[in-house]
């Protein structure tokens, strides 16, 4: 493969070489060489995403690997050159990722409609294999390398092996007479002794499936006792034309359905289906299911009322501290101004943790010091738990505005306050009138963007608190502090649970939208469209 | 307000009488600025003495620094927490350097260059930049596990997969901020050195990036500590437990009530935190000028 886009790379830069040389020699040949690492990369992406049949990834790939060289071979695509490698990984992580989103949404994809037709197909296949009346069994020996289980079997004095993932080849070996492989090439043979012995390693020889070939329908081989294998065959035929699962065994006939399920004529389902485009309905589940309805309002306006009233106290607490501390009056204000900042400065997933502990109802010594030890089960009571989430947040946040108000006070022209203060306004006049409406101008955009990003603030609400106390009243998966990002988190069940892509990805797309609408605000607030 | 201030400081020096004067204008603001220190401070102080504590829990600590032991930070070395740190600081820096050389590298050809489109481009990053990728991590996850069939290295469980998906956003979130900065070196350089024959990856290796050093130590910086404190993402991309980052290894020590360890969590946060402290109270002139311009923690 190397050689390959060795001979490949250099090809374009012969008419360019001239040019390079001309302006610079070593900045001409890095270039180069860099490129030569890209299309060497990039041949070997295509050729491992032919060999797995990944077409789109083939395509994109190579699409960006042919923009690649025309932009830094080309003379035309000056601003490109500069732009194009930022450009890949945007496109690829943000803007497809966004778009991929939009997709899932309008699918089922997720538990029980996991990749295409064909992969639920070979799992029915699979599922229901029986052993062979009367098939041939085979003197097997369990092979390993390293943690890697596989079969070794005979056949016509041919060793062949197999594990769960590759189908039997036939590999160099000896067998006794018996025609059990006693040596076989790369792999090591398990002793039957530890197969008596080692109850755990007796569980996945007997788990363990290896098919025949790659076509599912011609079975596998397992084993009871660890000592000869037989072929297994699935019960179920495939019919390709009609679409139709048949089991042989039961007769019962499974055929597919538009919602991506193999139902059968009996009424029962198999447990692998694939998605399907479902179209709107994982948005008109959210608000009509009858288990997701009621949790997902409550979260919505949790989120809302979070990312709101986080951003509300925590200007205000930074706020009164810069109008308190913009005096000159005050000695040592920079070394004032470090200490207060510090929270801003200490990570968030730390500080989030931090009062994780501290908040402890048994041993946290926010009970201790200051509640004269008092039982009070700050995370665990639904209105306690919120209340410390905007408490936490409030210490983390503070700071920020107490910069951000600072910055602006002092940017305040002196000759308006002076000519206020001539007109007779006084202090609380001055404030209200005055600096509170000149402030709100330049700290709005900031606060818009700070709801945008409270809105999605993932880290503090799960670390603290997980998003619980869980609701009670309902079987879904969600808490009296979930904001609507923990919840997609839960719902889409990428950490464990029940996988819901299509629904988790529906309500990321109300976030997107809200988002969106909040930051459209934003945008005409600041006007930094007229910067160019 | 400002023009009082330094006449009442002079006249309570010259007339005590005026003492209570100078407290209720100034001198309360004492006591206040050591409640708000104790209220910024104190969660740090008490990590502090916990992680020094020997009985290796939160609850032992009725008194601050009651006892001296580095046990909890010996009992790290038995976890693979130097491992999360030298995963984190991969990721991390990997992430930062991507992101300063593609931020500046778009910057420069957004200040300098005319093209067309730029305007339209511009105004696509910029919204762009409003959408947070960790709404979209589902597609993300999805996305690596398709990746991961065909490219391993790209595939969920990969550091280089994570680093990929941060810089995904080194497009947008930095260019903006380089932008303003690069536009406010002056044109007449550039041609100055273009009529001496300077190509324009001479100008911009040679003399625009160190003329623009500080935007890119802010830059740089604002990207490490965000890939530090990730969590979601590096949740769902790193599975196996050694090639987790501080974030995911330090929330699995904690999230369990039953089986917490508080103690070397303790030990590991003042560890971990007191860097990313240090880096921020030092680069807080620039940190403040980079918030202002749009940029938001917290």
């Amino acid at each position: 493969m190397s050689i390959d886009t060795a001979e490949k790379a250099p090809a374009p830069q012969r008419d360019s070489l001239a040019r390079g040389l001309t302006g610079l020699g070593w900045g001409f040949i890095v270039k180069l060489l860099l490129m030569m690492i890209v299309n060497a990369l990039g041949v070997a992406g295509i050729m491992a995403a032919w060999n797995a049949e990944a077409w789109v990834i083939l395509g994109a790939s190579a699409i960006f690997l042919v923009a690649a060289d025309w932009v830094y071979f080309s003379r035309r695509a000056l601003p490109l050159k500069y732009i194009y490698p930022g450009l890949i990984f945007l496109l690829v992580f943000q803007v497809f990722a966004m778009g991929y989103t939009a997709y899932v949404a309008t699918t089922n994809y997720g538990a029980g409609h996991q990749g295409t037709m064909e992969q639920a197909v070979d799992a029915a296949l699979i599922q229901s294999e029986r052993e062979v009346e009367g098939s041939a069994s085979y003197p097997l020996a369990v092979v390993r390398d390293g943690d890697t289980l596989g079969f070794a079997i005979s056949e016509d004095g041919v060793v062949e092996v197999g594990t769960a993932e590759e189908p039997l080849t036939a590999v160099d070996g000896s067998v006794d007479e018996s025609g059990r492989p006693t040596e076989v090439a790369g792999w090591e043979i398990v002793d039957r002794g530890a197969l008596l012995s080692d109850q755990e390693l007796a569980q996945q020889v007997t788990d363990l499936r290896v098919p025949v070939s790659d076509n599912a329908d011609d079975g596998s081989l397992r084993t009871r006792e660890g000592s000869t294998a037989k072929v297994f065959r699935s019960s179920m035929e495939w019919d390709a034309d009609a679409r139709t699962l048949t089991d042989v065994d039961s007769g019962v006939v499974y055929s597919a359905n538009e919602y991506g399920t193999f139902v059968g004529d009996d009424g029962s389902t198999l447990p692998a289906g694939w998605y399907v485009n479902v179209g709107f309905e994982n948005f008109t589940r959210a608000v009509t299911d009858a288990d997701y309805r009621e949790p997902l309002i409550r979260v919505t306006l949790w989120t809302f009322a979070f990312a709101f009233l986080t951003v509300a106290t925590s200007f205000l607490l930074g706020l009164l501290f810069a109008l308190v501390f913009n005096d000159e009056r005050v000695r040592g204000r920079k070394v004032l101004r470090t200490l207060f900042i510090l929270p801003y400065a200490f990570p968030a997933f730390l500080t989030a943790l931090l009062w994780r502990g501290m908040l402890n109802p048994e041993f946290g010594i926010i009970n201790k010091w200051f509640f004269f030890g008092a039982d009070i089960n700050w995370l665990g009571d639904p209105w306690l738990a919120k209340f410390s989430i905007l408490f936490v947040n409030l210490w983390l946040s503070f700071p920020y505005w107490f910069l951000v108000c600072t910055g602006a006070l002092q940017s305040l022209s002196s000759e308006t306050m002076e000519a206020a203060q001539i007109d007779g306004a006084g202090r609380w006049r001055q404030f209200r009138s005055i600096t509170f409406p000149l402030l709100l101008v330049s700290t709005a955009p900031l606060a818009i963007a700070s709801f945008a990003f409270n809105f999605n603030n993932f880290t503090i609400i799960y670390m603290l608190t997980n998003g619980g106390p869980r609701f009670d009243d309902t079987s879904v998966p969600l808490g009296a502090t979930d904001i609507l990002i923990t919840a997609i988190y839960q719902i889409s069940g990428v950490a464990g649970g029940r996988a819901d892509y299509g629904l988790a990805a529906a309500l990321s797309i109300v976030v997107f939208v809200v988002v969106g609408i909040v930051s459209a605000i934003a945008f005409r607030q600041t006007k930094k469209l007229e910067e160019f | 307000m400002t023009a009082q201030a330094p006449a009442a400081s002079k006249a309570s020096r010259r007339r005590p009488t005026r003492r209570s004067r100078w407290w209720a204008e100034v001198g309360w603001k004492y006591p206040f600025a050591a409640l708000i220190i104790f209220y910024a401070a104190f969660p740090l102080v008490f990590v502090l003495s916990a992680s020094l504590d020997e009985s290796g829990s939160l609850s032992g600590t009725e008194t601050l620094f009651s006892s001296f032991s580095l046990a909890n930070y010996q009992a790290l070395n038995d976890t693979l927490f130097w491992t999360w740190v030298g995963n984190t600081l991969v990721i991390g820096i990997a992430a930062a350097v991507g992101a300063v050389l593609m931020g500046a590298a778009a910057a420069y050809a957004f200040s300098r260059f005319r093209f067309k489109g730029r305007r339209g481009s511009l105004t696509g990053l910029l919204i762009l930049q409003m959408f947070p990728q960790t709404i979209a991590f589902v597609a993300i996850f999805l996305l690596l596990i398709s990746l991961g069939e065909v490219v391993p290295a790209l595939g969920i469980d990969s550091k280089i997969a994570l680093i990929c998906v941060y810089l995904g956003t080194a497009l947008g979130a930095n260019t903006f901020l380089m932008y303003g900065f690069f536009n406010s070196i002056p044109m007449e350089m550039d041609e100055a050195a273009k009529i001496d024959g300077a190509s324009h990856a001479q100008i911009f290796w040679g003399m625009i990036i160190p003329l623009v050093r500080p935007v890119l130590a802010v830059v740089g910086l604002l990207a490490f500590v965000s890939a530090f404190g990730d969590f979601i993402l590096a949740r769902i991309v790193l599975v196996s437990n050694d090639n987790w980052t501080l974030a995911v290894g330090m929330y699995q020590w904690v999230s369990d009530q039953l089986t917490a360890r508080w103690g070397i969590f303790s030990a590991g946060t003042v560890i971990a935190a007191i860097p990313v402290l240090v880096l921020f109270l030092a680069l807080q002139r620039y940190i403040v000028g980079g918030l202002t311009a749009g940029s938001v923690k917290g």
